[in-house]
């Protein structure tokens, strides 16, 4: 008969962050932005059509690095939440913090009780009618939630973009200084100053939707001609 | 919020919401009720919605009476609704199933957009809209039938279209233009008058006030135009570039021209 070796419940879960902090590790990097016109979202991506940032619902948003299949799960079970929450109650009751904490459960509980933990980080982003009523949630694989202020920045090297982002981040910024500082901030382990405006991800959480397009569906994924054209007009 | 740990959530995955509501909130659909036997009391009613096409768009326009047997049971209530982006419904028939079913089909178009990142084909969302009137079939047969117009402006082929329904949720493609409710013999019959090829938006915005005036002239559940409150029929046109609500300044002249010139004329009916 074999004998179960005995693991301290230290050791498993040091294992499990470990195996999950490897596989975040080893993916590119993610920049939530909150500025004054609202709230930028950067990801370096290749992809046109795997996003990493997506739309939850009218002032919301998701942004995720790690794992596809795990992150897009909960981006969709996000979706699901929350239009079921907005259908059941009203569009005004579905908040990022109530997101946050659902995401933050299923989050810890995959951590504690599944074979493997999720390798994701996620960030719930809310814009609010000034900057001061954003809301900027960060969750990582165990379940664990931040309230961050200003700016998240997710992924591989999270630690040198992050120390560029907060170098550089002020409050005054308009969307067009919030893209160029995220893209200068991604690229820091390239050769080049900047990432170029096609290698990313780009979307914004716009602060005036209701009164500039009509709409209270603030998200506005930004095609890469949308992209040049916004930082060849403020330059 | 599913646990993403139950299983394999790939099986468990749609991109409709109606369909998650199915499985996960069956209470909260708006048909999902066995009706206890028995009369059902009198609720409040929409009557009519005119829909026509014009050069480049689509347009649809309703009155703003609900009646509840003989009485009028609100002179405000809004019957034409955007869809989404590039699509409007009105609806007639039990007002208050008729507008839960109205908010439902909103956010299973939004919710599509958001989980697949694309919309929906037009004939998609018209048979989206066509299940939601089957489920519904159970009320109607106690006599709560809902019965929606839809339109939108298909961007494959460039232009507007429109569907119309029965309580069997059958869906049925309609040519130039076409009207709902209990004022549609009347509206339909001013329509077929009023209605030319290639019109622009502004005289299709006048021929649906027109053919509602009609109808309100001869059925006694349609609302006319209402000087005294200020009221107006609700306005959507959906072209290019999406829905458009007609404000009502536009709709107050258009209404005072047709009110005018009926005045002039000095005729009976």
């Amino acid at each position: 008969m074999t004998q179960q070796f005995y693991v301290s419940p230290e050791q498993l879960m040091k294992d499990r962050a470990d195996f999950a902090r490897k596989g975040i590790a080893r993916g590119r990097s993610v920049v939530v932005i909150s500025c004054a016109d609202g709230i930028a979202l950067i990801a370096e991506n290749p992809s046109p059509s795997l996003h990493k940032i997506g739309e939850i619902y009218d002032k919301i948003a998701f942004a995720a690095v790690g794992k596809y299949n795990e992150f897009e799960s909960l981006r969709q079970a996000g979706v699901r939440y929350a239009d079921v929450r907005g259908y059941s109650y009203d569009r005004e009751d579905v908040t990022a913090r109530g997101l946050a904490s659902v995401y933050a459960q299923s989050l810890g509980a995959v951590f504690t009780a599944e074979q493997k933990p999720f390798e994701v980080e996620l960030a719930v982003a809310e814009v609010g009618l000034t900057q001061e009523q954003d809301h900027l949630y960060r969750l990582t694989f165990d379940g664990s939630i931040a309230d961050e202020n200003g700016f998240v920045v997710m992924g591989g090297l999270a630690d040198q973009i992050s120390d560029v982002v907060s170098g550089a981040w002020e409050p005054e910024l308009g969307f067009a200084g919030a893209m160029r500082l995220a893209l200068r901030a991604l690229a820091a382990d390239k050769e080049a100053d900047a990432l170029p405006a096609t290698a990313v991800e780009a979307a914004v959480l716009d602060r005036a939707s209701e009164s500039h397009r009509g709409s209270r569906r603030a998200f506005r994924r930004l095609r890469p001609e949308d992209m040049t054209q916004l930082l060849t007009e403020e330059a | 919020m599913q646990d993403p740990s139950t299983g394999p959530l790939a099986t468990q995955a749609t991109s409709s919401f109606t369909e998650h509501l199915q499985r996960s909130r069956p209470e909260l659909l708006p048909f999902n009720q066995t009706l206890p036997a028995g009369t059902v009391p009198s609720s409040p009613h929409a009557t009519t919605i005119v829909a026509l096409t014009y050069a480049g768009g689509v347009l649809m326009a309703g009155d703003r009476r609900a009646t509840m047997g003989n009485v009028i049971a609100s002179r405000h209530i809004e019957k034409v609704f955007p869809a989404d982006q590039y699509s409007v419904l009105g609806i007639a028939g039990t007002a208050g199933l008729a507008i839960d079913i109205t908010r439902l089909f909103q956010v299973e178009l939004e919710h599509y957009e958001k989980i697949e990142g694309t919309l929906l084909s037009l004939v998609g969302k018209a048979n989206r809209l066509g299940a939601m009137i089957r489920g519904n079939l159970p009320m109607a047969m106690q006599g709560m039938a809902v019965i929606p117009l839809f339109a939108g402006f298909d961007q494959v082929s460039g232009t507007g279209r429109l569907f119309s329904y029965d309580v069997t949720g059958g869906r049925y493609e309609e040519q130039e233009h076409h009207s709902v409710g209990s004022g549609s013999v009347f509206a339909r019959g001013a329509l077929k008058k009023l209605w030319k090829p290639n019109l622009s938006e502004e005289q299709a915005v006048a021929v649906a006030v027109e053919a509602l005036y009609d109808a309100a002239d001869d059925d006694s559940a349609t609302g006319g135009p209402d000087p005294v409150r200020q009221l107006w029929p609700v306005v959507y046109t959906v072209n290019r570039a999406g829905n458009r609500r007609v404000p009502e300044r536009d709709l107050a002249a258009i209404a005072g021209t047709i009110v005018e010139s009926r005045a002039i004329a000095g005729r009976e009916a």
